[in-house]
């Protein structure tokens, strides 16, 4: 197709012109996507970045034609080299993806065949594709294990993905969209399911490609610290439109919409804290060599597998102060929660509460001590019962623990107010609540027992950037108020060090360190610590500067 | 090792359900209203008060209640079902005789069903919503709601009594004599009917379950994977979706082995099929106990088998059993 | 409001529930239309379909009215399906419940139960029990149930299992509920949509079992039953074909109704498996 853009000097690898996407009637808006339009050239890599139901992802997805049946685009242009991927036909589209355009997708254990052997499925595209005979692809794809960073390809090719941990699944899913080393990436929250330090080992494999091979790509991320790792350029969006692109630097450290101020505005980030009630607290929780290991598998002829998910673990949690608890998937760190709740057995060790230790106690004998000890859940949608009113939910703890049900009701009422959400919440249920309104909601129901402390496990998680701000505010001001002790969980240490007095690292069940945010930041002792902090995204860049 | 460890424990698992099987069975004599000794003996043997007094000192009927469920067992294990009075033969000679002729209805209605539904399930799913997927699922709808022995007995009104196209009764032709290929082909025509009816139901059920995995494993990520690849839509259903939609399908039929030995009482005793179905049903008539509990024991023991050695084989097919294991 | 609306939407549903809701009427009036008892001889016998309009599916061998016996024989399927469907379901949430929310040895103790019933061939045991404690309405009932609960125990093991590990069961032990309090208002509610959906497809099932038991000549020997009107015509199939397909026209229709309700059930009570969020 010869269009105006083809007559002009330079024709862009891909651009998108005025693209609308309608949503099937019934919803809360018209358009997944609204008259979009940007462009991506060779050698750059463009971030599209927004929170979730921003259109960002749908958006990739059109571009691959991935769309699913219910969704097809109104208007607009997707011009590839020139060429309108929307006017073309399945054959042709099938001719191209795959060959010219590939796809990484956000989680690469879905995204491959459970029963097909990695190397088969990195050969499959070279194959549909018509590339080189058998003997040929095979080598290519043992060159392509090798280049991903992937150990032994040899081996490694002959297994199925779930033999593969997370960071080598994106890896062999790198190889796969690599192998005819197309023109294009898109790359769909590749990184989003990940560690953070398996983050920065895709990320610097990804840029390190696209140098090398001087594709474009364009990466789709709702992470900021991402963007300011990899992006070249950027496009925000929101509710379906585009509201601010340029090059990276202006977005991120000269934002221009308000929306991608605030958004800048909310990325967790490092709080300097003047006077740290910490030390003069009264002691609430002392954890002693606490221990827990799971078994399983395991008979006659072989032997079980044991992992320590907590092993030797000691710290000490004051009144009005909040310990954070950071470490990456498999650390232990949930197991540990759920150990200090007695919400799964322990193996041995101590849990000293005002002094008395409760492991010993029967399920029988802890209940009446449990509305001292409450926890706020991670996942919004499941932590509330979608059968009872938050009414019903918030007086289910008064009530268990004896207290009147006429009491317990005026005291939820309270809290809803306490909470920052309307007291009509108290008669609807939990499906009428936005993520972040239940996230309150949660914390309403661990506030009803009036408990010393609080374990927050990757409480504000699953939830966009600016209401996880919210949340957090939230979190730190019913702790002056109430004199709370918090236990904070997270994966995430730019959250930790933002509302953390003192940080404890978890590194294979065990505490590696334990300090004051300064100085686990600025002079971390151990060797996980440092890699840590070296793979956290968007280390060098300020946000608070940038909407000072 | 994890394989040994696996196959041990099945093999286990395989014998404590016949054993429990056989406890169930001197249960029931025990639970049954009216004196043990005339359950063993069945109602033509009650009136024999010699045969009944030869029970009491066989199963020590006189003896504690955990003594004789001891001496059943050991009895039952070593092979002794009891005595038919009615037939004057062991139990067991009655059963082996006639348990051929039931594998091999069961095992051809078995393949048959299975290889009809996963077709049809198929090609519905390929073509979902269009004339031929309807077509399908409402007769699969309808054959699923329909009582066996009814179409059995259906298809002998219309195949053989009305347009004489098969035998309607029996294994082969009697008195014919034939030998070798000549039987072989006189035993498979007499064994379409059976295969069929039987199968119908069945087939019906695995149609339904096809359909629903393959439009399952249609919506999973790795399809979409694959067609950003760039692979077309029928490699896609053949290499991606096909194999992880069927491995259900597979399962659930080896679960289903129990109800299809269940039909197979209804089909053969429609068609008078020489197999232990038919020799269950004339018990049954017959008031036979000890030929009805020595059926009932066999076909437990033929299902554990069976459900044995699907999961044997299952375990070879997908390759994540093992890290599950 | 919305359940009632997207069952009112499925076309399969509503013929089923006008299908049953004659086939119960009939069963509720057979007395009325059909006062003498259905194994009474109640005219010449053999008569084909409308060769007298007195009895309008014909007579059997020995003069019974067809008509009266499917009337009747209603009353014996839909009491059979719904009675043994209740006694299965009752023991079946049960011993899941136990299973899925304890866990641990509890669980495998119970499961190892429910496969082994689950193993042994269903049909074939509910003619053993039937057979050995003499057919009657009751025993007919119990066997069934007997060999139909298993299903359900898995399904609700599952269920709670699933459930058990969700967050905001986690929370009901953190604010201190107790566990019988726990399964019975935070697990089991959100178990009832699968439970109630098994139950409708059980009682088709049920209606099955119980026509081939009578069929096999294990019927109540007081209750006129369609397995037994198509038993007892087996041998006169060549002489009056009327005997064995209007009997097995009606079990087809009703378990066919039953079915189609289920279904229904399925599609209205978990909408999320048909349109995707977009």
């Amino acid at each position: 197709m010869q269009t105006a853009s083809a007559k002009a000097h330079h024709v862009p690898l891909l651009a998108v012109e005025g693209l609308s996407i309608p949503l099937p009637a019934g919803l809360d808006r018209r358009f997944a996507v609204e008259n979009l339009s940007c462009t991506l050239d060779a050698g750059e890599i463009l971030c599209v970045v927004g929170e979730s139901g921003s259109g960002k992802s749908m958006t990739a997805n059109a571009i691959m034609g991935l769309l699913p049946g219910y969704l097809k685009p109104s208007a607009g242009r997707i011009l590839f080299r020139g060429r309108d991927l929307l006017a073309m036909g399945e054959a042709e589209l099938q001719r191209e993806r795959g060959r010219s355009i590939a796809m990484v997708f956000q989680e690469p254990l879905s995204a491959l065949n459970p029963l097909m052997k990695v190397g088969d499925q990195i050969a499959e595209v070279m194959e549909v594709h018509g590339e080189g005979n058998a003997a040929e692809r095979e080598r290519r794809v043992l060159a392509l294990l090798d280049y991903v960073g992937l150990p032994d390809p040899a081996s490694l090719r002959h297994a199925y993905p779930f033999r593969l941990s997370g960071g080598q699944r994106q890896r062999v899913m790198i190889a796969m969209a690599l192998a005819l080393e197309p023109a294009m990436l898109i790359a769909d929250e590749p990184t989003t399911a990940l560690d953070v330090t398996t983050q920065a080992q895709i990320l610097d494999l990804i840029r390190r490609i696209q140098r090398a091979k001087g594709m474009g790509v364009m990466f789709v991320t709702h992470d900021f610290g991402v963007v300011a790792d990899i992006a070249d350029r950027v496009v925000v969006m929101e509710r379906g439109l585009v509201v601010e692109q340029g090059g990276a630097d202006d977005v991120l450290n000269r934002p221009q919409h308000a929306y991608t101020r605030r958004l800048i505005a909310a990325v967790p980030h490092r709080e300097t804290h003047e006077a740290r009630p910490g030390s003069e607290g009264e002691l609430l929780l002392d954890v002693r060599g606490l221990r827990k290991t799971y078994r399983s598998g395991g008979g006659l002829f072989s032997k079980p597998r044991v992992v320590d998910a907590v092993k030797d673990v000691s710290f000490t949690v004051r009144r009005g102060e909040t310990l954070g608890i950071v470490g990456e998937s498999g650390s232990g760190k949930s197991t540990l929660g759920r150990c200090l709740l007695k919400l799964t057995d322990v193996d041995g060790g101590e849990v000293r509460f005002r002094g008395q230790d409760v492991v010993p106690l029967s399920a029988g004998a802890f209940r009446p001590m449990r509305r001292h000890m409450q926890m706020v859940f991670q996942d919004p949608f499941a932590s509330l019962n979608p059968r009872q009113t938050i009414g019903r939910i918030l007086t289910a703890g008064p009530v268990a623990n004896g207290i009147p049900r006429a009491a317990a009701e005026a005291k939820a009422r309270e809290l809803l107010a306490l909470v920052g959400l309307d007291v009509s919440a108290f008669d609807r249920y939990p499906h009428e609540f936005s993520g972040g309104q239940r996230q309150r909601v949660g914390i309403a129901r661990a506030l009803a027992l009036e408990p010393e402390l609080l374990i927050a496990d990757e409480s504000v998680s699953a939830l966009d950037v600016s209401v996880q701000a919210q949340v957090l505010e939230l979190l730190q001001e019913l702790q002056r108020r109430l004199d709370l002790a918090i236990i904070f969980i997270t994966h995430d240490l730019r959250v930790a060090a933002q509302i953390c007095d003192r940080i404890a690292v978890m590194y294979r069940g065990e505490i590696v360190e334990l300090g004051p945010p300064e100085q686990v930041f600025d002079a971390p002792r151990h060797a996980y610590t440092q890699r840590l902090i070296a793979a956290i995204p968007g280390l060098h860049w300020d946000p608070r500067a940038a909407v000072a | 090792m994890k394989t040994l460890d696996f196959l041990f424990q099945r093999l286990v698992k395989a014998v404590l359900v016949v054993i429990g099987v056989v406890i169930l069975n001197f249960l029931l004599i025990h639970l049954a209203p009216g004196d043990p000794a005339a359950v063993l003996a069945g109602e033509a043997g009650a009136g024999d008060e010699k045969f009944i007094a030869q029970l009491r000192a066989q199963f020590g009927l006189d003896q504690p209640l955990h003594w004789q469920l001891w001496t059943y067992l050991k009895g039952v294990l070593s092979g002794d079902l009891g005595f038919s009075y009615r037939n004057q033969v062991p139990v067991s000679r009655l059963i082996l005789d006639r348990l051929p002729a039931t594998l091999l209805l069961t095992a051809s209605a078995f393949v048959f069903s299975l290889a009809l539904g996963i077709v049809l399930g198929v090609a519905a799913a390929y073509r979902r919503g269009s004339v031929a997927d309807s077509v399908v699922m409402t007769g699969a709808l309808v054959f699923y709601a329909t009582p066996l022995f009814w179409v059995a007995l259906m298809a002998v009104l219309v195949f053989s009594i009305h347009l004489d196209w098969l035998p309607p009764f029996d294994m082969e032709t009697i008195g014919a004599g034939y030998t070798g290929w000549a039987r072989a082909a006189d035993i498979a025509e007499h064994l379409v009917l059976p295969t069929v009816t039987l199968g119908m139901f069945f087939t019906a059920i695995y149609t339904r379950l096809t359909r629903a995995s393959m439009l399952e494993v249609m919506g999973l990520d790795f399809v979409k994977t694959a067609r950003a690849k760039g692979v077309p839509k029928g490699r896609i259903v053949r290499r991606h979706v096909l194999r992880n939609a069927i491995l259900p399908v597979f399962t659930f039929a080896s679960v289903q082995a129990g109800q299809l030995v269940g039909g197979a009482v209804l089909t053969e005793t429609v068609f008078a099929w020489p197999g232990i179905g038919r020799l269950m049903f004339d018990a049954l008539m017959q008031r036979d106990y000890p030929v009805l509990l020595g059926v009932f024991l066999v076909t437990a023991t033929v299902v554990v088998i069976v459900n044995l050695v699907t999961d044997l084989l299952y375990r070879i097919v997908d390759p994540r059993i093992e890290a599950a294991g | 409001m919305t359940f009632l609306r997207r069952f009112a939407h499925n076309y399969g549903a509503l013929v089923g529930l006008a299908i049953l809701l004659v086939v119960v009427a009939v069963a509720i009036l057979a007395p009325v239309f059909f006062p003498s008892s259905p194994w009474e001889s109640a005219g010449v016998p053999l008569l084909g379909p409308l060769e007298d309009p007195q009895f309008p599916l014909g007579t059997d061998m020995l003069g019974r009215d067809i008509a009266a016996g499917l009337a009747y024989g209603a009353r014996v399927s839909l009491l059979i399906g719904v009675v043994s469907t209740a006694v299965a379901v009752v023991i079946g949430v049960s011993i899941g419940a136990l299973a899925g929310f304890h866990g641990g040895r509890i669980d495998d103790l119970l499961m190892r139960f429910t496969e082994f019933f689950q193993t042994i061939p269903a049909l074939a045991m509910a003619i053993v029990l039937v057979a050995i404690f003499n057919p009657s309405i009751v025993s007919i009932t119990l066997a069934i149930a007997v060999v139909s609960w298993p299903p359900v125990a898995r399904l609700v093991r599952g269920e709670f299992l699933s459930l058990r590990s969700r967050e905001f069961v986690q929370a009901a032990i953190v604010v201190g509920q107790t566990g019988p309090r726990i399964m019975l208002t935070q697990i089991l509610p959100n178990a009832v949509s699968p439970i109630i959906v098994t139950a409708s497809l059980m009682v088709a099932t049920a209606i099955l079992t119980e026509s081939s038991l009578s069929f096999l000549g294990l019927g109540d020997r007081n209750m006129m039953s369609w397995g037994f009107m198509i038993g007892a015509a087996r041998t006169m199939l060549r002489e009056a074909w009327w005997m064995s397909v209007f009997p097995g026209v009606a079990i087809l229709l009703t378990v066919l109704a039953i079915n189609l309700i289920g279904e229904g059930l399925n599609d209205a009570l978990n909408p999320h498996l048909r349109g995707r969020r977009g």
